[in-house]
């Protein structure tokens, strides 16, 4: 009997099953069915298999809930990576441009290094230069990669809000949160300033005004917004940020109506600068 | 309707599907496969054991038959055997097709899936019931002569081992030939094989093995 799932089971417990079912162990097996019988732990085989059933299923289910979790966290890791290796191309580059004495040239240090590669090296210093200069370019590549896969994986751990914020906004905000789960939990407000915490901070020390949004700042209803509506436009969004979040963690189905709802909120705030009018939102 | 039953049981036979005569199972769909009344079809093009199946390499599928089925995926396969046979458990190890698996699974009280490592039975021996009658096995991971001796365990002595030996699963370089010789000897330690067939075109560089345990 040691190591058979039903061995220690509170027969009323259905999770107390599954998890009999993931931790078992032991070398070989046994007549189950036969023994929980003959036990009185089940009345019959076919009440046996009932509840094999339910347990095994369960317990799968779980597993699957599970992995879907950790989903969400490997795409903030790769949104962060892909912040990473930007942050750090640049770094190189900007000394690749100085050292090039090419620091005015259009398209900033990123160009300057596809061109740098190419160069002819005429000694030992100038192969340094261009050795540095590939290594810049192979991670602006990585950079271009991690956001390719952070386009292709957004939508399948968090369907709504990358359809709402695009799926690398989508990204940086679960990772400004930590997690799905976190991101859900957020009320509107602090959605809309995830990613401004040192303004927040300096806020509430009665040393700045109040931020009006955080990283959604670089969604184009944000930043295509009149200043004077950008913070009813950045409050409308991340209304409707935080509400796909919560469907994403708890339901999962594609909700297009949420999508519609934001376009015609936007349309509405932008209409009013049109009109010349500002009011609060109330 | 031309309906001819295979090996006597019940919840197998041979249909017409768009005027061809097809294996087919009864059951609830599963993954959109075309369906006859309460008949679906069980496509050999899609299922190395149905495949196999249609060659005469039959592992005895019956309706008390118990089954351990290693290598489940999705249940594409796993299912229909669910339909034919009695208990079935369905041993995969990666939990992306585990979902499709479990709803498989909820249409079918007498299929139990399991989230294990089939190189691990020690995880599933507590589980799994003693001397089942059919061990199949489609894993498509290198060492699957070993996965198979290491679940004799759960085989009755009078039942049957259906592989699915895929080739460039062991080594991508040999010639197919070669690596099914080696499997088939490391088999032979435990294992009587009673037949052998290529499944080629359906299934490239796949053997189908049929096996019985030696005592
Ligand atoms: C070719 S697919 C099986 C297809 C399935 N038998 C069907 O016909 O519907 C092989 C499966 O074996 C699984 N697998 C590979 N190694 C495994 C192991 N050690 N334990 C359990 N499953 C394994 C893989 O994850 C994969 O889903």
């Amino acid at each position: 009997m040691e190591g058979a799932w039903f061995a220690e089971l509170d027969p009323a417990d259905p999770e107390a099953a599954a998890s009999a079912v993931r931790e078992s162990r032991r070398d070989g097996p046994a007549d189950w069915p036969g023994l929980a019988v003959e036990r009185g732990v089940v009345a019959d085989r076919e009440a046996y298999y009932d509840a094999l059933h339910a347990a095994t299923t369960a317990a799968a289910r779980a597993a699957v809930a599970e992995h879907e979790r950790a989903d969400d966290r490997r795409l903030v890791e790769a949104v962060r990576a892909l912040d990473d290796t930007e942050r750090v191309a640049n770094e190189l580059a900007e000394r690749v441009a100085e050292w090039a004495g090419d620091t005015a040239s259009d398209g900033g240090a990123e160009a300057v290094v596809r061109t740098v590669v190419d160069r002819e090296s005429e000694d030992e210093l100038d192969r340094r230069l261009v050795g540095l200069a590939e290594r810049a370019a192979g991670l602006y590549a990585e950079r271009d990669e991690l956001r390719a896969t952070v386009e292709r994986v957004a939508p399948t751990v968090a369907p709504n809000l990358a359809a709402l914020a695009g799926p690398v906004l989508a990204a940086r905000l679960t990772a400004l949160a930590g997690d799905l789960e976190s991101l859900a939990r957020m009320p509107a407000g602090t959605v809309q300033v995830l990613g401004a915490e040192n303004a927040l901070f300096a806020h509430l020390r009665g040393h700045a005004p109040s931020p009006k949004h955080g990283v959604i700042y670089t969604h184009e209803y944000v930043r295509g917004t009149d200043p004077e509506e950008r913070g009813s436009a950045a409050r409308a969004l991340a209304g409707k940020l935080a509400i796909a979040a919560r469907i994403d963690h708890y339901a999962g189905d594609r909700r297009p109506e949420l999508e519609r709802d934001l376009d015609e909120r936007i349309a509405r705030v932008r209409e009013r600068t049109a009109d010349g009018e500002t009011e609060e939102e109330p | 309707m031309t309906e001819s039953v295979v090996d006597g049981v019940d919840g197998l036979a041979y249909r017409e599907f768009d005027g061809e005569r097809r294996l087919a199972t009864r059951g609830s769909p599963v993954y959109g496969e075309p369906t006859d009344g309460v008949w679906r079809l069980w496509d050999a093009r899609r299922s190395k054991l149905a495949a196999a199946v249609e060659r005469g390499l039959g592992p005895g599928l019956t309706a008390d038959a118990g089954v351990l089925y290693l290598g489940a995926a999705a249940g594409t396969t796993v299912s229909h055997v669910a339909d034919v046979a009695g208990p079935t458990y369905a041993v995969e190890f990666a939990p992306g097709p585990l979902g499709d698996l479990v709803a498989a699974a909820e249409e079918r009280p007498r299929l139990f899936p399991l989230l294990k490592d089939a190189r691990r039975p020690a995880t599933y021996a507590g589980i799994v019931e003693a001397e089942v009658d059919v061990l199949v096995q489609d894993v498509a991971t290198r060492g699957q002569a070993d996965v198979a001796l290491r679940n004799r365990r759960f085989l009755a002595d009078d039942g049957r081992l259906l592989l699915a030996l895929k080739a460039r699963s062991e080594d991508v370089t040999r010639e197919p030939a070669a690596v099914f010789e080696d499997a088939l000897e490391r088999l032979s330690s435990d294992y009587e094989v009673l037949a052998t067939e290529r499944l080629d075109p359906l299934h490239a560089d796949h053997l189908a093995v049929l096996a019985r345990p030696r005592e």
